[in-house]
């Protein structure tokens, strides 16, 4: 078996919303670049509404597959159902992922999160703190 | 277009050693140990590849024995070196840093076993000088391993410096040789080499056939119990076929060893200008004391193993330092051990040439890599925070 299913390879090869969103309501980066992976995830927010999203990886093919489809997973979502977007999940949409690979969608659902984090920040929208994990790179720690 | 240049990782076994193995199977499958006549013969065989191996490196016949391969032949040099050792009342091994794992896991656990290991540092070209080896040897050591030349970023070290030190005081050395072979002129006797280790695959020969060379006089023990092959130091039915074809490999590597360079080299070094044309890229290991096939480079902002899919996709097979690919997130030790920080390290590749190589294919490699370079670097946070002077350059 290959090291990586189609689905990885094909968000890889074609990386769906890749870039940068001047003007984002909320922007999240996540990961080390000593680990060799970092995720960055742009929102642009309209009523609770998710209508643009834009990333940028540095990292290894499936860091790379697993932003592509997390985007593609929470564009033109609301809010509150891009916030209950897990790893797994994402993982899952891949097709699965290699199990030392698996911190790439932990990386993914926790760029998100950080990134609406920063949009509720922005805009003095209350949260509950236990909805967001710490954003640590735990190998790295 | 199609590239192969990931030799150092295995070769494409050439005709003649195909040629030899198919002959050997249909010919030759009689057991060397057996009395009767096809028996014999294939044993007469076996001593003829033995005598081909010696002489490629400068051995006796007496002195070479079969293993499977490169990292058999590492362990059991180690694993004889040391038990000799601790009978005498010897437990330390000095090495380097920058071994191949077949070394340094063989090491790790005679270090749980009360061995002390000194794990030489090296320079940022991973050097190690014969001075360093001999302010490291005291009464207690009873080996030094040095490999001849680094897989990853294909320094060649100073073995005959190393072998002068390593006799003057008694210790013997031992080199795993598996990327010199074919690439270095190998002499053991004027080298002063102990132990050497090598691997068919890695000349055109080949896998599962490897060769380890011991010195008259000194100690080999076995890692396989079982029959009397080998001398009794290596159970098990030899691998006929293979031998031979690997012998037929390391004639040819040998004998054409200089012609090859002749060729390579400039590709190499072709390789290597176009290549630092990239901004923000660092060649790895040494310019001039280099193996004639290899090229290693950083480049900033970027990760290896994406270089690696992408040119998989342009039908380059290429090789990383970053072992993100073999399964591990930690970057290569030998980059660490060079000075690499890890958000370097991380952004490796590795391109080894045989003497197929050419020219167009050499300035292909460098048109894809550019390009692929620059496409992942587009997409990197990193690279974006370098250029806006967020974050410092550490390749400048």
């Amino acid at each position: 078996m290959a090291l990586y299913s189609e689905k990885v390879m094909d968000h890889f090869r074609n990386p769906r919303n890749v870039g940068v969103i001047e003007d984002a309501d909320g922007v999240g980066e996540v990961g080390n670049a000593k680990c060799g992976d970092i995720m960055k995830i742009y929102l642009k927010i309209n009523g609770g509404i998710i209508t643009d999203v834009k990333f940028e990886t540095f990292g290894c093919g499936s860091a790379i597959a697993s932003s592509s489809i997390a985007t593609e997973l929470i564009k033109g979502k609301p809010v509150s159902e891009a916030m209950t977007l897990t790893n797994k999940a994402v993982a899952e949409a891949l097709d699965g992922l290699p199990a030392y690979k698996m911190h790439c969608s932990v990386l993914a659902e926790e760029a998100i999160k950080a990134a609406i984090l920063d949009y509720y920040e922005k805009n003095g929208i209350p949260y509950d703190e236990k909805d967001f994990p710490s954003f640590s790179c735990e190998h790295c720690d | 277009m199609q590239v192969y240049f990931d030799n150092a990782a295995t070769t494409k076994p050439s005709r003649a050693a195909i040629e030899a193995y198919a002959k050997a199977l249909c010919e030759d499958f009689a057991n060397p140990s057996s009395l009767h006549e096809p028996g014999q013969k294939a044993k007469e065989k076996l001593e003829e590849a033995r005598a081909v191996f010696a002489a490629a490196i400068g051995a006796k016949a007496n002195e070479i024995y079969f293993t499977s391969g490169g990292s058999e032949s590492d362990n059991q040099a180690i694993i004889s070196a040391a038990r000799a050792g601790k009978r005498k009342g010897k437990n330390k091994i000095i090495s380097t840093a920058i071994e191949h794992h077949a070394v340094l896991h063989t090491l790790n656990k005679l270090k749980q076993d009360g061995f002390e290991i000194v794990l030489l540092p090296v320079s940022s070209t991973g050097l190690v000088t014969a001075e360093q080896v001999a302010a490291a040897i005291d009464e207690r050591t009873c080996l030094v391993a040095v490999m001849y030349a680094n897989n990853e970023i294909g320094t060649v070290l100073p073995i005959a410096e190393i072998g002068a030190v390593c006799r003057a005081r008694g210790v013997p050395l031992f080199t795993d040789a598996v990327q010199a072979v074919g690439h270095e002129k190998i002499d053991v006797q004027a080298q002063n080499i102990d132990y050497l280790s090598l691997s068919a695959h890695k000349f055109h020969g080949p896998k599962g056939v490897g060769a380890l060379y011991v010195r008259k006089g000194m100690p080999l023990s076995s890692l396989i119990e079982g029959g009397a092959q080998e001398r009794g130091r290596r159970a098990g039915t030899e691998n006929l076929p293979g031998i031979i074809s690997a012998a037929v490999a390391i004639e040819e590597a040998t004998k054409n060893l200089e012609q090859n360079r002749a060729r390579v080299l400039p590709l190499r070094d072709r390789l290597i200008a176009g290549l630092s044309e990239i901004p923000h890229s660092v060649l790895n290991g040494e310019k001039e004391k280099r193996l004639f096939s290899n090229v290693h480079f950083c480049f900033e902002g970027i990760e290896g193993e994406s270089l690696l899919l992408m040119l998989s996709d342009q039908g380059i097979a290429a090789s990383s330092g970053s072992a993100c690919t073999s399964g591990s997130l930690d970057p290569s030790h030998v980059l660490l051990a060079i000075g690499r920080p890890h958000e370097i390290a991380h952004g490796s590749l590795r391109l080894t040439l045989d003497e197929t190589a050419t020219a167009e294919q050499v300035d292909y490699v460098i048109d894809k890599v550019k390009e692929i370079v620059g496409y992942l670097r587009n997409m990197s946070p990193v690279w974006r925070d370098l250029k806006e002077g967020k974050r410092e350059f550490i390749i400048k």
